[in-house]
């Protein structure tokens, strides 16, 4: 890592987490008050992955992501009532209430359809990259999954794919030290998965997936290798999940409670806002940031509880191309 | 689906090019013609390339269009498949040859949950044009793993159109409506038909997907079919009209959409009918055609609906059992005439 960077930079960062952060535990909210249908899978813990990750790309880059992907949605900066809406399955919601949580699509956005099936977003990543190179353009593809991805055929195919071909993909494994609910680390021999994927011919990087700036970084460099026509490379960002595997897993079964409280001693806010608070003035800054995106989000969960829910008949939209 | 009927087999249309081909070589020429027509669209798959495909479907387009748009991929059907999808997604209109269709069943997820489902969950924001070609059927020698017809599993699955050509001018006809399909298209061609020789008149020749071709008029009884099939049930319909049964033998090519109409308009005709194809009888597709017929024409029907298809075991590899998995000419002559009895 390098110096680090300027506090309005990082203060751009920090927002963007405290919005993945509270646009979640507002959906645990809406869920336990049974306004959201279904299960919902947080990312809470792992902010600074999903938002690091983001800022090292162009707008007009491309992100598939998982079931777990509200963050890596919201940093390409869709609109959150429109995510909300989506979750509350609303016909106002990103993908008309067909989609859900899983699924907050907004291809206007370069977010492509999260995948709510393990491992098989990146298949679609190295298509979504092949068509770039096709059309000529130097857009890249930033394809985040879980450690546990990694054991499912499809990924390994994936990554191949991407290597013998050249592929402008960034993979992002999120390593939150859980295959849902069982030790990553029980699931494969020896002690690495960045070694799995560097035998495919790719550059591999373990960066502190608390740490936005780090992961930022990392990933920018594995943007630029894309963008250079170099290929795909994998960063892989150590992180926890706070909560469960869904909004029904406490998550604590199966995990120590020191282990939780080590992570949590290491949330990507706090840490970020111990780092700032040493500028003058910083808390009382961060603090009307934090006020003015509760804000922003009180209105985007109101308006969606408030937008429509869709037409009965209009069951079969989007399913068939028109005509 | 707009019931507008075929035009060109009757030779009415205007003047084309009518060229003897077979059924592979139907598929290549539409194949090049579209990559040379569209430049969004690519072939992908194993051994498409250099050498052309296992049966030969792919011949010299590598050579033609380059490297990067008839590509050879790792023998990784999920991966590539997958790489479908997200290509689709972003503008370009793949065609991929999965080699044999039991190979889909490593790959269903990325046709079924992704292909399939990814227009629809997202409210319609993406489109998916793909062609997933792929061939299916029994020939002699072939042993369960390399011989099954799994159409019914596509026709099952919304989302899906699912096309299946028995001549060599609607291997071409159908290709090139597939290809420019906006939906994923299951394209099931037929390993026993590629050597298969017809006529084939080129360019205009597109033949609109849900639209079925009635091969034979007949008056007595209608026999639903698809594929290699076909020409199964056409000879056994020569046979019977030699006793003076009329059969009229409909080629559905297309079962998803089907040609509802057709099929209904020729049953309340006839008054009896027998569905006949190469895929399991269990759960096949004529037990959704006899479905449907038993629901929308059941004052019009004289007899049950028969339902001929391969006997529900895998496909066994000793000859001396090929005439007792499929249905044959002789055992679909007397389905046919058993239904009138």
């Amino acid at each position: 890592m390098t110096a680090t960077w300027p506090a309005d930079r990082l203060v751009g960062l920090y927002c963007q987490m405290y919005l993945v952060r509270r646009f979640e535990e507002r959906c645990l909210e809406l869920s336990r008050k049974g306004l959201i249908p279904g299960s919902i899978h947080l990312c809470i813990g792992q902010e600074a992955a999903a938002v690091g990750a983001a800022s090292a790309l162009r707008s007009d880059d491309l992100t598939v992501a998982t079931y777990r992907g509200h963050g890596h949605v919201l940093a390409r900066g869709i609109d959150p009532r429109a995510a909300f809406a989506e979750v509350l399955g609303r016909q106002t919601g990103l993908c008309k209430g067909r989609g859900g949580s899983m699924h907050l699509t907004d291809m206007s956005h370069g977010v492509l359809p999260p995948n709510s099936i393990v491992g098989a977003g990146l298949p679609i990543a190295t298509g979504a990259a092949l068509a770039q190179l096709h059309k000529g353009a130097d857009r890249v593809v930033l394809c985040s999954f879980g450690e546990g991805t990694l054991n499912q055929g499809g990924a390994h195919e994936a990554l191949n794919l991407a290597a013998i071909w050249s592929l402008p993909v960034i993979f992002l494994c999120e390593n939150n030290q859980y295959s849902e609910m069982t030790p990553a680390y029980q699931m494969i021999k020896g002690d690495s998965f960045a070694t799995r994927v560097a035998a495919y011919g790719m550059p591999t990087t373990k960066v502190d997936g608390m740490n936005v700036q780090a992961v930022a970084e990392a990933v920018a460099q594995a943007v630029t290798r894309a963008r250079n026509g170099e290929g795909p490379s994998y960063v892989e960002a150590d992180t926890y999940r706070f909560l469960g595997h869904y909004q029904g897993d406490p998550g604590t079964s199966y995990r120590p409670v020191d282990e939780i409280n080590y992570w949590r001693a290491r949330d990507p806010l706090l840490l970020l806002a111990a780092q700032l608070s040493a500028e003058a003035g910083m808390d009382m800054r961060l603090k009307a940031e934090e006020e003015s995106i509760e804000v922003a989000l009180d209105t985007a969960q109101q308006a969606a509880l408030d937008d429509p829910l869709p037409l009965r008949d209009d069951v079969w939209e989007g399913l068939y191309a028109a005509g | 689906m707009q019931q507008v009927r075929d035009k060109v087999d009757t030779g009415s249309s205007v003047a084309a090019a009518v060229h003897e081909m077979t059924y592979a070589q139907a598929l290549n020429r539409a194949l090049a013609e579209e990559l040379e027509r569209d430049p969004s669209v690519i072939v992908m798959g194993e051994d498409v390339g250099a050498y052309g495909g296992v049966f030969g479907v792919t011949r010299d387009l590598q050579a033609r269009f380059g490297p990067r748009r008839v590509l050879d991929t790792p023998i990784s059907e999920t991966g590539f498949l997958g790489c479908a999808v997200g290509a689709a997604m972003c503008g370009l209109r793949p065609v991929v040859e999965i080699m044999f269709v039991d190979f889909t069943l490593v790959c269903m997820d990325q046709i079924v949950n992704q292909a399939a489902k990814l227009p629809f969950l997202t409210g319609g924001q993406v489109r998916m044009p793909i062609v997933f070609r792929t061939q299916q059927g029994a020939r002699p020698g072939t042993a369960a793993q390399h011989s099954q017809c799994l159409e019914a599993l596509f026709a099952h699955v919304p989302g899906l159109r699912v096309l299946a050509p028995a001549t060599p001018a609607d291997a071409y006809g159908m290709l090139k409506a597939a290809i420019r399909s906006d939906d994923p298209v299951v394209y099931l061609e037929h390993k026993a038909l590629y050597a298969t020789v017809g006529p084939v008149r080129l360019s205009e020749y597109i033949v609109p997907i849900g639209m079925s071709n009635t091969v034979r008029s007949g008056s007595h009884v209608t026999a639903l079919t698809y594929s290699a099939m076909v020409p199964v049930v056409l000879s056994a319909a020569d046979a019977l009209a030699e006793d003076g049964i009329s059969v009229e033998v409909i080629d559905l090519r297309s079962l998803a959409p089907l040609d509802e109409a057709a099929v209904l308009e020729s049953v309340k005709r006839t008054g009896h009918v027998v569905v006949i194809h190469e895929g399991w009888r269990r759960g096949g597709y004529g037990a959704e055609l006899a479905g449907l017929i038993q629901e929308l024409a059941f004052d019009w029907l004289d007899a049950p609906v028969g339902r001929m298809g391969a006997r529900d075991v895998p496909k066994p590899f000793s000859p001396v059992f090929d005439s007792v998995y499929l249905p044959t000419k002789d055992s679909v002559i007397s389905a046919l005439r058993s239904t009138l009895c």
